[in-house]
């Protein structure tokens, strides 16, 4: 599979393929951080989707080598000279690509930020993809859907000045009434270090022995937890979720230490991405604040104030699905 | 000084070479991959062959070729500079510093250029007080600066640059040849009359070819060895400058690896990384080449990774075709 795609690269190289596709294809540019990253390809393969879906789309899948700002503005200009219909872009750097993807509105091109965005100048829209209140509220309701006749939780947390993590738990906090029987009988931090994050877990275990579940909504505080739950031997009774990797988590959801767990799904994004240019280059919606903006199979987005919006709830991954996710990231 | 006058007629710009002496110097060599390369371009895309975007492809190289040149002067005498993409995030966050002070777009600038030449005098001394290798120096002070830039920046950034400090990385002097095409050939000119047809040109050579002979005959072996240390720093200095201008912002991340695409154009361009040989218009054919390979890959949306597969075997290819040519010849 490697291989082919190398080859189909060099037999681009080499012109056998020379000049664009069919005329009146909409061509729309994929811009990721760098090449060769798993969740980019996936993001990939879901805008290949949208393109499908859509009919008469081309889907153009580029970024530069190394995760730099450079980089990407050369294989931005090279997609203005190419003078695409549309560039969606992750950006290595808020600001350094605000100059360049303003000369890309200038020559008529839509421009759309994802995943990472770009200062507002720069882009027409931004697909967040998720919102913090989503966040908070699937962290809390990853634990519950598994008590149903309520229990105690505790937080295990990344620094006290974690800006993403305390948003997140602040509005957690705010949706508990929805989420009878439960209650957050700890918040404990443990800095993003993987040691001090497991002594913490352990900690928990033994401050609260009747503890049912762990809310980490950090990817190094959850595979921490997950792995002082199973070395305390209380898989079955302490159930570790929140916010991970599909990569680090697939062994913990093997053992049952945490039975299921929550990440955006990148190929949603790259659909809906994709989508989202889609609407915007064919003029079928404007980039203006309050525009609700059909974006396929995701439903409809929302754009706030700044023109950003949140694609969907973060997405679960548990023992049915987590084979195929944990190669792409 | 009368020493330095009578090598010119002693030491050649170039080594000798079979092929080089017989059929073609490596110039003519690369000019010709240069014109191959612009051909298959604008036969491979219908949108190479546009003034606008040949003149967004200059970007690709300019900011590099302008410390290729120096840089080239630097190896020929038989020294490196590794940091010079350090002095870069440095200069930048210098500027970054400046603008928050409220300095306007002429002191920024001399701000830039200042951070250049300062780190390029501390690299030099280094190598000619202590009598240090440049390689090691270099790597060493390439970790140094980028590291300060990131103790002031952190995850931040500067922005909000004056809008008429953006003239050197956006503008345009006319149509559309930019401000930094400009630089560039400037730069190109003053280093080739530099390096072809001035005593201190000369003294490079004899540095590279050999530094005791060199300063047997009376040439300041350290004095012309700080003052290319120098000259890299403040060109380092003015391309911080440009890409700054051109970005509107500052990150300490910002032109990390440009190290190694300097040290590829001066390779490329036939000037040889042991020193004692090389041209300047051997550098400005490299710098066209490594621009129009990426420019032109880039709009047949060849991924990065065979874009880099492409310059390295251009880099061996162009290196090794003259050892090939003599080992034929000798058989």
């Amino acid at each position: 599979m490697k291989l082919a795609k190398f080859m189909t690269s060099v037999a681009v190289a080499a012109g056998l393929f020379a000049g664009p596709a069919a005329a009146e294809d909409m061509r729309i540019a994929l811009v990721v951080k760098a090449l060769g990253i798993g969740f980019f390809e996936a993001a990939a393969e879901g805008a290949n989707e949208a393109a499908e879906e859509l009919g008469g789309v081309e889907i153009i899948y580029t970024g530069p080598t190394d995760t730099t700002a450079e980089g990407q503005i050369e294989v931005i200009n090279s997609l203005i000279a190419q003078n695409v219909d549309a560039i969606a872009v992750s950006s290595n750097d808020t600001d350094a690509l605000v100059p360049t993807l303003k000369k890309a509105m200038q020559r008529g091109i839509t421009v759309v930020s994802w995943d990472s965005g770009v200062a507002e100048d720069g882009r027409q829209a931004h697909l967040n993809p998720s919102s913090n209140a989503l966040i908070g509220n699937m962290i809390i309701k990853l634990a519950a859907d598994h008590l149903p006749d309520g229990g105690e939780v505790a937080v295990l947390s990344a620094t006290t000045t974690s800006t993403n993590q305390n948003i997140w738990i602040d509005e957690m906090n705010k949706v508990m009434g929805d989420y009878p029987g439960i209650e957050v009988v700890s918040t404990v931090y443990g800095d993003d270090l993987a040691d001090k994050s497991y002594r913490e877990a352990t900690g928990l275990m033994q401050s609260h022995p009747e503890l049912d579940a762990i809310i980490a909504p950090t990817s190094v505080g959850i595979v921490a937890a997950a792995q002082a739950v199973a070395d305390a031997g209380k898989i079955g009774q302490v159930n570790v979720t929140g916010l991970g990797l599909p990569s680090e988590m697939a062994g913990a959801i093997e053992s049952g230490a945490s039975k299921s767990f929550a990440i955006w799904n990148p190929i949603d994004l790259g659909y809906s991405a994709t989508m989202l240019a889609h609407q915007l280059a064919t003029e079928a919606a404007t980039a203006e604040p309050g525009a609700e903006i059909s974006i396929g199979r995701m439903g409809t987005i929302t754009l706030d104030e700044t023109n950003s919006a949140a694609m969907a709830d973060p997405f679960v991954y548990d023992s049915s699905n987590i084979d195929a996710f944990k190669d792409i990231f | 000084m009368s020493l330095a006058e009578n090598t010119t007629r002693s030491i050649p710009d170039r080594l000798r070479s079979p092929l080089r002496s017989k059929v073609v110097s490596w110039e003519t060599l690369l000019l010709g991959v240069a014109i191959g390369i612009f051909v298959f371009n604008s036969l491979a895309s219908p949108y190479f062959l546009d003034a606008w975007n040949l003149s967004d492809a200059t970007f690709n190289f300019t900011e590099k070729a302008m410390i290729a040149f120096a840089m080239a002067l630097l190896i020929i005498a038989g020294e490196i500079d590794l940091s010079v993409a350090a002095i870069i995030a440095l200069a930048s966050t210098a500027m970054g510093v400046a603008m928050e002070m409220g300095a306007g777009t002429p002191v920024l600038v001399l701000v830039g250029l200042g951070t250049g030449l300062l780190c390029g005098a501390f690299n030099g001394a280094l190598v000619t007080k202590l009598g240090l290798p440049s390689i090691v120096v270099t790597i060493g002070t390439m970790s140094l600066f980028r590291g300060i830039s990131f103790i002031i920046l952190g995850d931040g950034a500067f922005r909000g640059y004056p809008s008429d400090f953006s003239w050197f990385g956006q503008g345009y002097v006319f149509w559309v040849i930019s401000v930094e095409l400009v630089i560039f050939v400037i730069l190109a000119i003053f280093f080739g009359i530099l390096l072809h047809k001035t005593n201190f040109g000369r003294a490079v050579y004899a540095i590279g070819n050999n530094p005791t002979g060199a300063l047997f005959s009376g040439i300041r072996v350290d004095r012309v060895k700080m003052i290319l240390f120098l000259m890299t720093g403040l060109m380092a200095g003015l391309a911080a400058v440009c890409l700054t201008s051109r970005l509107g912002s500052t990150r300490p991340s910002i032109a990390t690896g440009m190290e190694l695409e300097v040290v590829t154009m001066v390779v490329l361009g036939g000037v040889n990384i042991l020193g004692g040989s090389g041209s300047i218009p051997g550098v400005v054919i490299a710098a066209f080449v490594m621009g129009l390979v990426t420019f032109g890959l880039g709009l047949l949306n060849v991924p990065g990774i065979v874009m880099s597969i492409f310059i390295g075997l251009l880099l061996i290819g162009v290196i090794a075709l003259p050892r090939l040519w003599a080992m034929w010849r000798k058989s």
